[in-house]
């Protein structure tokens, strides 16, 4: 005899907790061949502003943590996704539409760019930063630094790997991050977000906004306490609207990729979302 | 008579050879401007000191045109070594006619002609050394192998460092292997054109730096110029502003040095002769014309008192006048316009509640000036604890904990510099780390080098100038496939992802843009 499925409520992920979206709306997630699959949170305004009052609140908790300690936490990251392989695939094979190899190595990709990431967290201030011989007494070191609260608009055609590839550099230097997921594939980034507070990533650090990026993008590109704004998977909206609203405050912008390499991994976008900090000191024998 | 009467001592004159008027430096040659002249004035004595062309948009077009050519025809096409034996070139030219300029720069902008002569010029010199060097070195600038120059970079500047920013621009543009368009300040052009005659003699291959002078039209225009591939611009958070803007949409790399609010912090255990010398070089350098000067003074409480007699009492001694007299300190404000705004905050200060207290010095009758004034009694909220002055006025606050200082100092859209004076090496990194600003002085200030990044965080702007970081600004990652295994990109924030050695990457390409397509598709051979 069947077994009759329990079937799951995917909500938003702020703050560590797993709320609906306060507006009380949904929206219909779709498999490839048309059939319901989830009613997914359709975050408001007011969603993406509570996202960035816990994203601002875990700056100094993840920024402050050990270069090392940071880079074990994202790695563990890796170690969990891994043992929720099958998850995973399967929920890609059904909201993809694709193949289970594809799905796998879709869900491959995305653990070792954990881990790749990861890596960097103890070694990304070395190569990015330098002493520099100044002409005079003093000690001058330059290092980088996260920036602060970094706004995502993922990839949108991907469910996981796209996701990962965005939201993993983010975090290496110390930033947290607000995520807007794909509109189409949103079901595998919150559960992503299950292994995040399941792992030791402490809450607020990484927030999962699920519904139209549309509707959402433009209130966290304006929105003040945002210093930083990846617009890797916006190329589908008025992004150049975006990039204005952002000049408002100055933000931090990285413009539209698309196809299959889009948010590839790369120093460069850890190196994005950091700022030089020099420190000049002298040097005394008195 | 007291000890601080000197006889005058003005630097001559007589070894500045000024043209009646100015043309725009395009091409290699100077050219008649199509916009109405206008007159560069001394702001000590408000007497003209030359006509200066105008650019109109056909001048500018004309200029990038220049630049673009020689781009495509000349200057990336020549190798680094031969790129950086111009720099080197220009560098020992400033060195041979560095006291004609510091006497030009002191006459058009009114700063000391000790500051001058030995900060602004020097660091020219220097600036163009150091990135000189850099010019066949670029596998080593942080981008992986075989990195690429960007193309055309449009630079526009301002008045308070003239030649300085220039140099701050051009090095590292030129080093990378980009042409330039350049914008002086429309108050200070002088020294940038007389920067000119010195690429003539070195000989620097025409349209490979272009200087057109103008006002703030003349900038937008060419910020705005579609065959531009770099912005590159030092000035008001609220032109950055407007710049970020105007470039949102189009392929345009930007690097932009705004305004500042800069914290001094003063421990009760600083080593107090020197910090109140570096209080007073931290905010009356320049006449306080600085986007980094230390224009917010934190001291610790319970040595509020003895820091302002002390500084009140050091900074009576300061001598305003001249410029080109060698024993002035204080010289004039820039423009009509700078003082105006620098005397409405002041008065804004006392309408706030803040007490003033003004330096006893005689005000010369012509020219602008700003005697150096201290407000104490400042509450975070006033507008003179919150804007920048850019002027000789310092605000005093007060804090009586290292968190309450910290707080105090971060407590700013800005995030330029910050100073922290203490004898406590631990407490010295440790309020470092906690500071939002790019760059920290400690037991020192205004220091500048141009192997040190400077460049700010938050509204203060992105991107570094100076140092490795600096170059990294005029460059791109060689495209995928190109570059060897070292790879990474550490350039400015609005570059886009690179690859590197990990997983996946096969091509990429740009999304198309909606709505501003039109303006980047007549770039030719840019790339």
């Amino acid at each position: 005899m069947s077994r009759l499925a329990v079937p799951k409520t995917y909500k938003l992920y702020i703050g560590g907790a797993f709320p609906r979206s306060e507006s009380g709306r949904t929206y219909e997630v779709l498999a490839a061949d048309g059939s319901f699959l989830a009613n997914a949170a359709l975050a408001s305004r007011k969603d993406a502003r509570d996202a960035v009052v816990a994203a601002r609140a875990a700056v100094s908790g993840w920024s402050g943590a050990t270069a090392y300690n940071r880079g074990q936490v994202l790695y563990r990251i890796a170690e969990l996704l891994e043992g929720r392989r099958a998850q995973f695939v399967a929920e890609i094979e059904e909201t993809e539409g694709v193949t289970r190899a594809a799905a796998s190595a879709q869900v491959d990709e995305a653990i070792d760019r954990w881990v790749w990431y990861a890596g960097w967290a103890d070694k990304f201030a070395q190569v990015a930063g330098n002493a520099n011989p100044v002409a005079g007494p003093y000690f001058n070191i330059s290092v980088p630094e996260p920036t602060g609260v970094v706004a995502i608009v993922v990839p949108q055609d991907s469910s996981l790997l796209g996701f990962v590839s965005a939201v993993a550099p983010a975090l290496v230097a110390g930033n947290s991050v607000v995520a807007v997921a794909s509109e189409r594939f949103p079901l595998s980034a919150i559960s992503l977000a299950e292994v995040l507070a399941t792992s030791d990533v402490p809450k607020g650090v990484v927030n999962v906004l699920t519904g139209s990026p549309a509707e959402i993008a433009p209130w966290l590109a304006s929105h003040a306490d945002v210093n930083a704004l990846d617009l890797v998977g916006a190329g589908a909206l008025d992004w150049v609207s975006l990039e204005i609203d952002a000049a408002d405050t100055l933000k931090r912008v990285l413009r539209p990729e698309s196809g299959p390499d889009a948010a590839a991994p790369a120093l460069g976008r850890i190196a994005a979302f950091t700022e030089t900090k020099t420190v000049w000191h002298t040097k005394s024998l008195r | 008579m007291s000890f601080l009467d000197y006889a005058p001592a003005p630097e001559s004159r007589a070894i500045l050879s000024l043209r009646d008027s100015y043309g725009l430096f395009i091409d290699g040659e100077f050219v008649d401007g199509r916009g109405e002249p206008f007159q560069t004035i001394s702001p000590a004595t408000e007497e003209r000191i030359a006509m200066i062309a105008n650019a109109n948009a056909a001048d500018v077009d004309a200029a990038v045109a220049a630049a673009r050519r020689a781009y495509d025809r000349t200057w990336s096409k020549m190798s680094g070594r031969d790129r950086g034996k111009y720099l080197f070139r220009i560098a020992r030219l400033v060195q041979e006619r560095a006291r004609e300029l510091a006497v030009a720069e002191s006459l058009d902008n009114g700063k000391p002609i000790k500051e001058s002569r030995d900060v602004d010029v020097p660091l020219v010199a220097a600036w163009f050394f150091y990135y000189a060097g850099w010019a066949d070195k670029l596998d080593h600038a942080g981008l992986g192998a075989n990195p690429r120059s960007l193309g055309v970079a449009a630079q526009v500047i301002p008045w308070n460092f003239p030649l300085l920013m220039l140099a701050w621009k051009i090095a590292p543009a030129l080093a990378a292997g980009n042409t330039v368009v350049l914008k002086p300040a429309e108050t200070t052009p002088l020294t940038a054109l007389i920067f000119a005659e010195i690429l003539q003699q070195a000989e620097l291959p025409a349209g490979v730096v272009n200087i057109i002078t103008g006002a703030g039209d003349t900038g937008a225009a060419l910020v705005g110029h579609e065959g531009v591939d770099k912005v590159a611009f030092t000035g008001s958070t609220g032109v950055g502003r407007a710049i970020a803007k105007q470039v949102a949409g189009t392929d345009k790399k930007v690097t932009l040095e705004l305004g500042g609010k800069a914290a001094n912090i003063v421990f009760d255990d600083a080593p107090i002769d020197q910090a109140i010398e570096g209080i007073v070089n931290g905010i009356f350098f320049n006449q306080g014309h600085v986007c980094c000067a230390g224009s917010r003074l934190l001291v610790q409480e319970n040595i509020h008192d003895e820091v302002v007699d002390r500084l009140k009492s050091r900074l009576s001694t300061l001598r305003l006048g001249d410029p080109l007299d060698k024993n002035t300190d204080i010289g004039a404000i820039n423009s009509r316009e700078q003082l105006e705004r620098i005397r409405a905050l002041s008065d804004i200060g006392v309408a706030e509640g803040a007490e003033r207290w003004t330096a006893p010095c005689d005000i010369p009758e012509n020219g602008f000036w700003y005697a150096p004034t201290i407000f104490t009694g400042v509450q975070t909220s006033s507008r003179i604890a919150r804007e920048e002055i850019f002027g000789p006025v310092l605000s005093v606050l007060t804090f009586r904990t290292p968190a309450e200082a910290i707080a105090k100092a971060n407590n700013t859209p800005y995030g330029l510099s910050a100073g922290i004076w203490t004898d406590k090496g631990s407490r010295i990194l440790a309020v470092a780390d906690q500071l939002r600003a790019g760059v920290i002085w400690a037991n020192t200030f205004n220091r500048f080098d141009p192997a040190s990044p400077f460049g700010g965080y938050k509204e203060s702007g992105y991107g570094r100038e100076g140092g490795r970081h600096g170059l990294g600004a005029y460059l791109s990652p060689a495209p995928i496939g190109q570059s060897s295994a070292s790879r990474g990109a550490l350039g400015a924030a609005s570059t886009a992802a690179i690859e590197a050695d990990a997983p996946a990457p096969a091509k990429r390409s740009r999304v198309a843009k909606p709505a501003r397509t039109a303006k980047t598709t007549t770039k030719g051979s840019k790339r």
